[in-house]
């Protein structure tokens, strides 16, 4: 498994892993079956992200693209947040092999269900999700 | 344990060559490097060298000298066998029988002849990862022009009923043909007394050099061969011998069978010890046959986690296993053994594959079973899939 040194130590001392109380969003993607499911919970204050957390079944790269992602997040306007891709999160990660790009999409995909999560609770519209993806499981390609 | 120290427990992947063996290879590299095929005497040598490693693997199987054909590997082996059994008997059918659970090897060979035109029918195995000599024998059809089906798994273990299959195979007049690469030096083979025609072998999978094997074709046995050009291996095998390497592997697997008694009773033991610490894991559960299974193979199942990262954290701390979870595969398919054994898909990602030899003390084992512990109740915690009366903080 040829990982970065970053994609380890993510891997190893994941940040922000664990369960928010009551959140003010919850958002999952994966499903068992493909090997990696991910769940985030976000506190939203004044339209940011106040508080995110997450836990993740899968690979090293999904769990280091977990934390990375959450990392990415803390403390960003959820517009900010939204944009997050996961171009970004594996880039920072200082790249990922190429059959575990798909982990890195799935933590982008988390985050946009817990946000939208948050804004439907509000009574909001959910913003429209990113076509195309939905893809991270290789058995739904 | 000191920082450099490694646990080797992936014996099934391959394994390190025996002293004694690499030093018998050496003067086959330098001094005797003459091509067997010449006149000259160092040529001679060689020829020698080749012969008295046929024969001690000959003996290890029971079988006779002329009955060893030495090749480049295990895979090879399989694809010699299967292949050249199936076009030299296009006239007499086109059907083959093989199992869900065969090695690549032998399965990704098998779907190629498909595309040839030949049929295959892929027999089931139990939840043990075993096949029924009967499904075996109500699947063989006029047209069946061979059977193959592996000595003993190399994920799970499981040692399959092989002298039945091939009493049923001589019975209907079928050959059979049996991927041996995790069996020998492992469990004894007789290839007279279980009816066996073709069998294959890789020498680094018993302390032999990588680059080796062997298929055992029996006088009966008529197949095509792959490998074209000049007259070694009484003409059914082209290329210069590998002598160095056919030393290796003769002497590995006659020291292998001369010691497999006391290795067994040995890896029996460590194996107990390691499969009793790993199953007081709560949700785990042992793949494979409780009892009819390789000496060295432990394959475990933890719920809720997922193997490669099991494995990550396994190689930081110096222990190097094996994982049938999709994510550990380039394919990113799932094991097709822990599948056929009808595990679903999300459990068998938690699988762990360890795999003993004879580097494993006591104090290994002991070792993995803490460490396996710690990291499973890391990656529970980790996971949303994991039931709060299974989490520890």
């Amino acid at each position: 498994m040829d990982y970065s040194e970053k994609v380890m130590d993510h891997f190893e001392n994941p940040r922000n892993q664990g369960i928010l109380e009551n959140p003010d969003g919850i958002g999952v993607e994966g499903n068992p079956q493909c090997g990696d499911i991910m769940k985030i919970y976000i506190k939203v204050a004044d339209n940011r992200i106040a508080d995110v957390k997450f836990q993740t079944f899968g690979c090293g790269a999904a769990i280091a693209s977990s934390s990375m992602a959450t990392e990415m997040i803390m403390g960003k306007t959820l517009e900010e947040a939204w944009e997050l891709s996961n171009k970004a999160v594996a880039q920072a990660l200082d790249g990922l092999p190429p059959q575990k790009v798909h982990c890195s999409v799935l933590a982008e995909d988390a985050i946009h269900r817990a946000i939208n999560d948050y804004r439907v609770k509000q009574g909001l519209e959910p913003w429209e999700e990113k076509p195309g993806h939905k893809k991270h499981c290789h058995e739904s390609q | 344990m000191t920082e450099s120290h490694i646990i080797y427990m992936d014996n099934a992947a391959t394994t390190p060559v025996r002293q004694e063996v690499v030093e018998a290879m050496i003067p086959y590299m330098r001094e005797n490097f003459g091509n067997p095929s010449s006149l000259y005497d160092i040529a001679k040598i060689n020829r020698e060298a080749v012969a008295l490693a046929r024969s001690r693997v000959a003996r290890a199987l029971n079988a006779e000298d002329k009955e060893i054909y030495f090749t480049s590997c295990g895979t090879e082996s399989d694809n010699w066998a299967i292949k050249g059994t199936a076009f030299a008997n296009r006239d007499k059918g086109k059907h083959i029988i093989t199992s869900a659970i065969e090695h690549h090897a032998v399965l990704y060979t098998c779907q190629w002849l498909e595309k040839q035109g030949f049929e295959v029918t892929y027999l089931p195995v139990d939840e043990f990862g075993m096949v029924n000599p009967k499904d075996v024998e109500a699947a063989i059809r006029p047209d069946t022009v061979l059977i193959t089906i592996m000595f003993a798994n190399n994920e799970i273990g499981t040692i399959q009923p092989i002298a039945e299959i091939g009493k049923i195979a001589r019975e209907h007049n079928v050959l059979f043909h049996t991927d041996a690469v995790q069996a020998a030096g492992h469990v004894p083979i007789d290839v007279k007394a279980m009816n066996i025609d073709m069998l294959s072998i890789s020498g680094h999978k018993f302390n032999g050099p990588k680059g080796t094997g062997v298929l055992y074709i029996g006088k009966r046995v008529k197949l095509d061969s792959l490998m074209h050009g000049g007259d070694q291996e009484r003409k059914r095998r082209a290329g210069t011998e590998n002598v160095a390497g056919i030393v290796g592997i003769g002497l590995a697997l006659e020291l292998s069978v001369k010691e497999m008694d006391a290795t067994t009773k040995r890896l029996d033991a460590l194996r107990k010890r390691l499969v009793d610490g790993l199953l007081t894991i709560p949700k785990s559960r042992l793949n494979g046959h409780p009892t009819k299974r390789l000496p060295n193979n432990v394959n475990v199942i933890f719920e809720y986690i997922e193997g490669e990262s099991i494995l990550l954290m396994l190689n930081r701390r110096g222990i190097c296993a094996s994982t049938g979870s999709a994510c550990n595969s380039a394919s990113l398919e799932p094991s097709h053994v822990l599948t056929a054994c009808g595990i679903p898909h999300e459990v068998v990602h938690g699988s762990l594959r360890l795999t003993l030899g004879e580097m494993n003390t006591q104090e290994d084992v002991d070792f993995v079973i803490d460490a396996v512990k710690d990291i499973v109740q890391k990656l529970r915690n980790m996971s949303p899939l994991t039931p709060d009366e299974l989490r520890k903080y």
